[in-house]
């Protein structure tokens, strides 16, 4: 400290934290470091807190989780029950259901934890698929964030394994029989499937070796990924810096907002404690997964109303809503595509259609720009109803996937429900799509509507010659902006076929399929008011507006 | 601020509207312009932050009282409760505390940071290309040259993983006998128990309409792979009037004047098979609503399984116990590729 020389007197605490900061800085740069992070904007928009949830409950997770590891044993050697719950004593369990029990009714806080670490675990797949969507709808995952998008959905994924692998390990009876439900779909894969569900059970069903192998997986393989992509997703956030929604003074070249230090230090931080302090609450007031109300896994056993975590429905309503007649057998071989399409064609081409989304949309837009400005949804109309059919069609299967319980509580037939569904999840997401297309339209026309002829403001005016109109008021540059800020991309035409020499060009088909795509995309569209349209716009009321001065009102009211 | 050499407005009517730039008027919030609102939202800040406070020695006094491990159940579910309780106002209270400030009493007007183009200049792409070539001429593997390093050394790092992997995932499987997926631990004369207890079954204790969970006789005495038995052998013994169970051609004799024995596995992704109907004799697996009808062969009448349960072939013994005939005559549960060879 010595070479500090005319500095003014300081405080002990200031002068620690100097020292300290000196320290660490001659070590590391972390001063240039700090420079570059204190004041970092980001914008403010309550969607932007989605992905936090995310991220906070994942630590929330891994604190309880890591207080539960210390009280959990991974092994499926039996022994009978001694503890404190009188419902099961004396019957044979596993030590791992044994230690679920004692940790839930003998360790102070158990029960606690472990409902906390649940709840977090729902709300983490919740919030995933909510950002998700978040992403989707305002288009955040144009370029440059193709990348992160993956990342991003990389995490979905391993947010379902997480949330599957941790479920399965009490070794109750609904859990087994959700692993039960994974081997028979694995089994139904042509050629390996056998081979993959001894791989994984380590032999027949339910064999010794699952539980300790989905701990491992549980506590370190996926937590380990999960933290590893999280570190990567957000080091992507910083680096592209976040996306913003239009407004005056947003741009494609700026970013406008509050800075991380304070603002968003107090606003994001104190996020994680509501976050924390919600699921807390949770966990404390709402039971959840009450193992010792299904008993230890026994293979012969099973539940009315068996159901999976809600992460899981879409697959087991998928399961559910086929018919049975679509197994096969061909040469000798049993080919069940009764399973095999719910089980993972359809997740196959779910996924996989939404992890490369990015992609097939920039196939339609052929836009090589840089995109910081999110789309309003009304504005990117045929994605937006894309979205929605996808949802839609999502939300049948998870609906199916509780058939039985809808069925019992709107007292209808289970079978009827079933068939209504199968219709249902074809109809219902062509619909969803038309739908969804008319109104993003629609609200587009307002917007022009609103830009051409302003807020109606339900003041009535009289003429002399007995004409009625109601004023409107124009709209401000900044409300104006906001409906007029935006591309109404076009079709694109494929180049043409023949090239200079008039032999038929390599690409063509691409090209003519991106066309067509593009088409698809922006075949309809409303264009934004131009200063032209908005021009003429008020011209048409010009000689009402100049005979307003010479005519008095004679009736003025305010209408509700 | 990037956006002062924009001019909003202006009388030329231009092909786009152009951007009016951030908004200028700020609406200053309570605290900002009175100080007595200042001190207000500080006072609830600190309240807040009082509140965790608060919760931190709920949750601490919780764990303390705590009364777990007895025969008490209100204990456990009191504990859970003023613990997880004192939790949520302990986080809560920091976090409503610190977004209150921010929302209060932090500065609150917009900044703008610029952005750079994510692509690197020219020169520093070019210089890339640079350093990449140098150091492939420095390997002496540059374009087109030292093939056999390159193959070589591509095939080593591709293969090498085979190494590690080739035995990890050969220990995986334990044996790989997928041919015991074929057969259960039923034989011929084992007699039927119930399960769970373990009685005999004779077949004039099985009244009409009644239902049995069934295993093979000698299955819970078994020393290892009692589960994966129990997973493939358990069956379940109904008995219905002989006028209402219609027999499947070839499997005349294996029913018992109206009792019946069938795999409780569905054959769609195998749960157990659980609710019976008496009425309809339909058999309904709660895990995805496959619907079987027992009187008729166990045939599926609704759901998405596809294949009848498999048939226990059942007689009685010299002294009246029910016993198998045999094993099913068929893998029982979900299908699987090599299911019929």
């Amino acid at each position: 400290m010595s070479d500090v020389k005319a500095a003014p007197p300081v405080t002990g605490a200031k002068h620690a934290a100097g020292g300290t900061a000196n320290y660490l800085d001659e070590r590391t740069s972390i001063g240039a470091f700090t420079k570059f992070i204190a004041r970092k904007v980001f914008p403010d928009h309550w969607s932007f807190m989605l992905g936090e949830i995310a991220l906070y409950s994942f630590v929330v997770l891994l604190l309880s989780g890591v207080i539960l590891t210390a009280f959990f044993v991974p092994s499926i050697e039996p022994v009978v029950y001694d503890g404190s719950l009188a419902t099961m004593q004396g019957i044979e369990m596993s030590k791992a259901f044994e230690s679920t029990l004692r940790m839930s009714f003998e360790v102070p806080g158990g029960l606690l934890m472990r409902q906390i670490h649940h709840w977090a675990a729902l709300i983490f797949a919740a919030s995933i698929l909510t950002h998700m969507a978040r992403i989707f709808f305002t288009g955040a995952f144009r370029k440059p964030r193709e990348l992160n998008w993956l990342v991003g959905f990389t995490l979905m994924i391993l947010s379902l394994a997480a949330g599957f692998t941790g479920y399965s390990l009490p070794d109750d009876v609904l859990s087994g029989n959700g692993l039960r439900i994974i081997d028979g779909v694995i089994r139904s894969m042509p050629i390996l499937g056998s081979y993959i569900s001894y791989g994984l059970f380590g032999g027949e069903f339910p064999g010794e070796d699952l539980i300790p192998r989905l701990f491992t997986a549980h506590v370190l393989l996926v937590p380990a990924l999960i933290l590893g992509l999280i570190a990567l997703h957000l080091f992507l956030v910083f680096l592209q810096k976040h996306t913003q929604y239009p407004g005056g003074g947003r741009t494609d070249k700026n970013v406008v907002g509050f800075p991380l230090f304070p603002v968003y230090t107090a606003k994001a931080g104190g996020f994680f404690f509501v976050v924390f302090g919600v699921i807390a609450l949770l966990g404390a007031t709402l039971q959840i997964n009450p193992v010792w109300n299904y008993g230890p896994y026994d293979p012969s056993i099973i539940s009315a109303g068996t159901q999976p975590d809600w992460y899981m429905l879409f697959i087991d309503g998928a399961l559910r809503i086929m018919p049975g007649n679509l197994e096969y057998v061909i040469g000798g071989y049993t080919l069940s595509l009764n399973i095999l399409i719910p089980g993972v064609v359809v997740p196959g081409l779910f996924f996989g259609a939404l992890a490369l989304y990015p992609w097939i949309e920039a196939w339609a837009t052929g836009d090589r720009g840089e995109r910081h400005i999110l789309d309003r949804p009304r504005n990117a109309p045929v994605r937006t109803a894309l979205g929605v059919a996808a949802i839609t069609f999502y939300v049948v299967l998870v609906l199916e996937g509780s058939n039985d319980i809808v069925a019992n509580l709107f007292r209808l037939s289970i079978n009827d429900l079933t068939i209504m569904f199968r219709i249902a999840v074809f109809v219902l997401p062509v619909l969803a799509f038309i739908l969804t297309k008319r109104i993003a339209m629609g609200l587009q026309r307002k917007d022009r509507e609103l830009v051409l002829h302003g807020h109606e403001t339900g003041r009535i005016v009289r003429f002399d010659d007995g004409e009625y109109i109601e004023v409107h008021e124009p709209l401000n540059d900044q409300e104006r902006w906001v409906r007029v800020s935006y591309t109404a991309l076009k079709p694109r035409e494929p180049a043409p076929e023949l090239n200079v020499h008039g032999v038929r060009r390599k690409g063509y088909r691409w090209d003519r399929f991106k066309a067509a795509l593009s088409r698809f995309y922006f075949e309809d569209r409303v264009e934004p008011v131009t200063p032209a349209e908005l021009e003429e716009a008020q011209d048409h009321r010009a000689p009402v507006a100049e005979s307003e001065a010479p005519r008095p009102e004679v009736e003025k009211s305010t209408t509700s | 601020m990037s956006t002062d050499d924009v001019t909003p407005g202006g009388g030329i009517v231009e092909d786009e509207f152009t951007d009016p730039g951030i908004p200028t008027h700020h609406r200053p919030r309570r605290a900002d312009v009175d100080p007595k609102a200042a001190k207000r939202a500080e006072l609830q800040v600190a309240a807040l932050f009082g509140v965790s406070v608060l919760g931190t020695v709920i949750a601490i006094w919780a764990y303390l009282t705590a009364d777990v491990g007895g025969d008490n159940i209100a204990g456990v579910r009191n504990t859970t409760m003023f613990l997880g309780v004192g939790l949520f106002l302990a986080m809560i209270g920091i976090g409503t505390g610190a977004i209150h400030w921010a929302k209060t009493l932090m500065r609150d007007h917009d900044i703008v940071e610029e952005r750079h183009h994510l692509r690197s200049s020219e020169e520093a792409r070019a210089g890339a290309v640079d350093n990449l070539k140098q150091g492939a001429r420095d390997s002496g593997i540059g374009i087109g040259r030292r093939g056999l390093l390159k193959g070589s050394l591509v095939t080593a790092l591709a293969i090498a993983p085979l190494s590690v992997l080739v035995p990890a995932v050969g220990n995986l499987g334990g044996d790989w006998n997928v041919s015991k997926l074929r057969n259960t631990m039923w034989r011929r004369g084992m007699r039927l128990a119930k399960d769970p207890g373990g009685g005999l079954i004779k077949a004039a204790d099985v009244t009409i309409g009644s239902v049995f969970q069934v295993i093979p006789d000698g299955l819970n005495e078994l020393e290892e792979g009692k589960l994966e038995e129990k997973a493939k052998a358990v069956v379940l013994l109904i008995r219905m009037n002989p006028e209402d169970l219609k027999v499947q051609p070839g499997r005349e004799d294996w029913s018992f004047d109206g009792i019946v024995a069938y795999s409780k596995i569905c054959t769609h992704v195998g749960c157990p098979v659980a609710l019976y109907e008496q009425q309809t004799h339909h058999l309904l697996c709660p895990c995805h609503q496959s619907t079987f009808d027992v009187a008729d062969g166990a045939k599926v009448v609704f759901g998405p399984a596809n294949r009848p349960l498999p048939q226990l072939p059942i007689a009685v013994d010299d002294e009246g116990y029910i016993i198998a005939k045999d094993d099913f005559n068929e893998p029982i549960g979900p299908s699987y590729w090599e299911r019929l060879k």
